[in-house]
């Protein structure tokens, strides 16, 4: 039998790295740029994020050591699409399988090394409550970030003045630079960010939801994490329905499996990926306000001229 | 009265090109002072650099008495100078008042800022609703929103890049209407321009520069258009001319022909229909972005139709693509000449084989006669008069007005039946402009049937027989252009977009 408390609770883990690569992800896309990179920051994020933790047995400085690979591997994509004008979907797939090869070298001896546990935020007392104890108290505090991460993306794109120059940067890159906005460099400032929350995401993964440095272990979580922007419409609150519902059905799967449903296993470890994308093509699936969202400079290359 | 803005001596070179070279001149507040040349004189490089986009190699500006050295656009608008630009300034996906606060340096609240767009709107005759998102606004309200957001920062000198390229007539009143009142304020107005009567009837001054230099200046009043031609060219130009002839049988038909946009901010269009015989020169005038792209995408074949819609010779071919309307003899120059009409980084000749392939006979079961597409496109430079090194320069490399005439005489010199052209001359200096509208009215002399989109009302009272206006996705009925006024036309384009004070609601156009 599945319980709902602990299903919801796995669902909240579970979406959390996909949750930051995704929000970041959102941001750099605003601004024009297309970092096909998600997938290569998070596992070079989850390397360097387990290689700290076990190091220095402090859990912040391995959160923080995630996200400043994510944030280095990031900056080299930066300097090749933004500086040297390289093609963003190449320099992207590259950055990935870049970071998968680098990751998997730093990571050997690593796994099964033991980790420092990561602090929760409340007591335990009101973890006891229940229902709501399991489901709103017992998490560690990124997991309160990466949804008031979400928030403040959304505050910031839709009522502030930087909001409105990113997504004017992304809109149209030629009219932000006649009207005097530094466009590389805002848009070097948001992929540095994206860089920073992939890697945050990837730190998460493997010091605090698998405890373990596996390689590959992203397993894809970087590409979902795109995916979602997408058909999310560049909107942050359906970043966040979308990652609760690839996490969703990652959870129940799972505990269909060892329910052993008479379903193929195949099947079942396809399925989070399958049903996020279709509920997620389904929503977007009005195609001319769908486009209206879309940063009408996604991917193209800026070169002030004159 | 001393100068507002005092030039000196700048000098801007690039590599192989100097773009202004020891340029001087001054305007006084107030004034309104044209800038007058054709393209590649130099003027943009030199606006660019009183905005600050650009810096002089050499040279000095002064405002208001004091050195003037603007780092960049922000530092320009706040010494009170403001730009409208005559493209690439606006983002259509968002709102009015969004625009407007990112060209602002210290925008008000949202709230506040809506109640002084109004406000300012309203003193300036210039109607404009701060919620409405961009993308939807025609030409005009477009410019109204770019003026509106340099009026709100009180310039001091206000410079308008070839502002009525995109407006009706009666926009182009109501346009001046404010530009008047403004520099009665004591605002100067640096205007840029190649219409010469339209700066005999705003400016008080204006300098005139040909390749980088400044050529002369005058008092616009004072001297004729033509005299103003003739220094901004060098040489006087001649009218394209042709014998009157009577028209031959229909060869293009169309009818009901109705099309949605392929994209979110396109334009449908509506149950079009017209007949276009053979010698006969149809115009069709209206402000870019009422279909014109659409209309083109359909005669070419880019986006099929149903068959019957369009007729060519009586043979329905509406639903056939871009090759088989060749073969028919139905060829089409669109507007954008690089991505569009050439391929920009493959070479003249095999731009050239891109539409020549069918009706030239450039292909053999195949394989590319490459001799052949050589010989085609030395052809079309030699009788075109294109101005490159040799046909195997790549398509970009070309200035625009010889791009155009090679991918104009790319079409013409496969003998059409019907040739339809969208904005033929766009971006052209004056004298291939007239050499294209020539080729155009020569073509239709030999039997062709020839549709020229533009937005250059001049041009289509020169050059067509008939005209009809595209207004929102609808043609209205032809009339013969000879004796047509601006007035009329002015009226069959719809007039101004909701400007009930000066003109009177338009008409539907017949």
């Amino acid at each position: 039998m599945i319980d709902p408390v602990t299903l919801i609770v796995a669902l909240i883990i579970v979406s959390t790295p996909v949750l930051l690569a995704a929000i970041g992800e959102l941001v750099v896309e605003k601004t024009g740029v297309l970092n096909l990179g998600v997938e290569g920051m998070m596992i070079i994020g989850a390397v360097t994020g387990f290689i700290t933790a076990v190091e220095t047995g402090s859990v912040t400085l391995a959160f923080l050591a995630g996200m400043a690979g994510g944030m280095i591997l990031s900056a080299v994509f930066g300097v090749l699409t933004q500086l040297l004008l390289s093609n963003q979907v190449a320099t992207g797939l590259a950055l990935t399988l870049f970071g998968i090869g680098l990751a998997a070298l730093l990571g050997v001896g690593y796994p099964g090394s033991s980790l420092p546990p990561v602090p929760d935020l409340f007591p335990a007392s009101m973890q006891a409550i229940p229902v709501a104890g399991p489901i709103l108290f017992s998490h560690p505090l990124i997991i309160y970030l990466a949804v008031l991460l979400v928030v403040a993306v959304w505050f910031l794109l839709q009522h502030t003045r930087t909001g409105l120059v990113i997504r004017a940067v992304g809109e149209s890159h030629d009219a932000a630079h006649a009207l005097g906005y530094k466009v590389i460099r805002i848009r070097f400032l948001a992929i540095l960010f994206g860089g920073a929350c992939a890697g945050l995401g990837g730190a998460f993964l493997s010091v605090a939801r698998v405890q373990n440095w596996i390689e590959g272990m992203t397993a894809g979580a970087g590409w979902i994490a795109l995916a979602l922007v997408v058909f999310a419409s560049w909107k942050p609150w359906r970043v966040l329905l979308g990652a609760w519902l690839f996490g969703g059905i990652s959870a129940l799967q799972l505990r269909l499996q060892a329910a052993e449903v008479n379903v193929p296993v195949a099947l079942l470890d396809s399925s989070p990926y399958l049903v996020t994308i279709i509920v997620l093509v389904l929503i977007s699936s009005d195609r001319a306000r769908a486009a209206l969202n879309a940063p009408a400079a996604l991917g193209k290359v800026f070169h002030a001229s004159g | 009265m001393t100068a507002l803005l005092e030039i000196r001596g700048l000098t801007k070179a690039y590599p192989g090109v100097v773009a202004n070279d020891d340029v001087s001149f001054s305007i006084a507040p107030g004034e309104v002072h044209a800038l007058l040349g054709e393209n590649g004189a130099g003027k943009s490089t030199l606006v660019k650099m009183i905005y600050g986009l650009v810096r002089p190699d050499s040279g000095s500006m002064t405002l208001g008495g004091s050195a003037y050295t603007p780092a960049e656009p922000r530092a320009a608008r706040a010494s009170g100078v403001a730009m409208v630009f005559q493209h690439f300034s606006l983002f259509e996906a968002l709102s009015v008042a969004e625009n407007i606060a990112l060209g602002m340096e210290d925008p008000p609240r949202p709230r506040d800022l809506a109640r002084r767009i109004q406000d300012v709107s309203r003193a300036y005759g210039l109607p404009l609703d701060p919620a409405r998102m961009v993308g939807d606004l025609s030409a005009g309200e477009r410019q109204r929103v770019e003026i509106i957001r340099c009026l709100l920062q009180d310039p001091k000198l206000l410079i308008m890049d070839e502002p009525t390229s995109v407006l009706t007539p009666q926009e182009v009143e109501i346009l001046f209407h404010t530009l008047r009142k403004l520099s009665s304020e004591g605002t100067a107005i640096l205007y840029i321009s190649h219409k010469l009567e339209e700066i005999r009837t705003l400016c008080d001054a204006a300098t005139i520069l040909r390749l980088g230099k400044v050529v002369g200046s005058c008092t616009p009043r004072e001297v004729s258009a033509a005299d103003m031609a003739e220094m901004m060219v060098g040489k006087s130009l001649a009218t394209p001319a042709r014998d009157a002839s009577e028209p031959g049988e229909v060869l293009l038909h169309v009818a009901g022909l109705s099309l949605e946009p392929a994209t979110p901010f396109g334009t449908p269009l509506r149950h079009i229909g017209m007949e276009v015989r053979a010698g006969e020169v149809l115009g069709i005038g209206g402000v870019a972005g009422n279909g014109q792209d659409e209309l083109l995408a359909a005669l070419s074949g880019e986006r099929p139709v149903a068959p019957g819609m369009i007729e060519l010779k009586g043979t329905p071919i509406g639903a056939t693509g871009p090759e088989a309307r060749r073969r028919a003899g139905l060829l089409c120059a669109p507007e954008e000449r690089l991505g569009h009409a050439a391929a920009p980084d493959m070479s003249l000749i095999e731009n050239a084989v891109l539409t020549g392939r069918v009706r030239r006979g450039l292909d053999r079961s195949g394989f590319v006669g490459w001799g052949r597409a050589r010989a085609f496109a030395e052809e079309i430079i030699e009788r075109f008069d294109v101005r490159t090194p040799g046909p195997a320069v790549a398509a970009r490399a070309l200035s625009g007005g010889n791009l155009q005439k090679y991918v104009i005489g790319r079409e013409i010199l496969q003998a059409p039946d019907v040739l339809v052209v969208n904005q033929p001359t766009w971006g052209v200096d004056a004298s291939a402009a007239a050499s294209i509208r020539q080729a155009l009215l020569d073509l239709a002399q030999n039997g062709a049937a020839v549709v020229v989109i533009s937005q250059d009302l001049d041009e289509l009272l020169e050059i067509s027989d008939r005209f009809c206006a595209l207004n929102e996705g609808r043609l209205s009925a032809s009339r013969p252009a000879r004796g047509l006024t601006m007035e009329e036309i002015g009226l069959m384009l719809g007039g101004a977009h909701d400007m009930h004070d000066i003109a009177p609601e338009p008409e539907a156009a017949q």
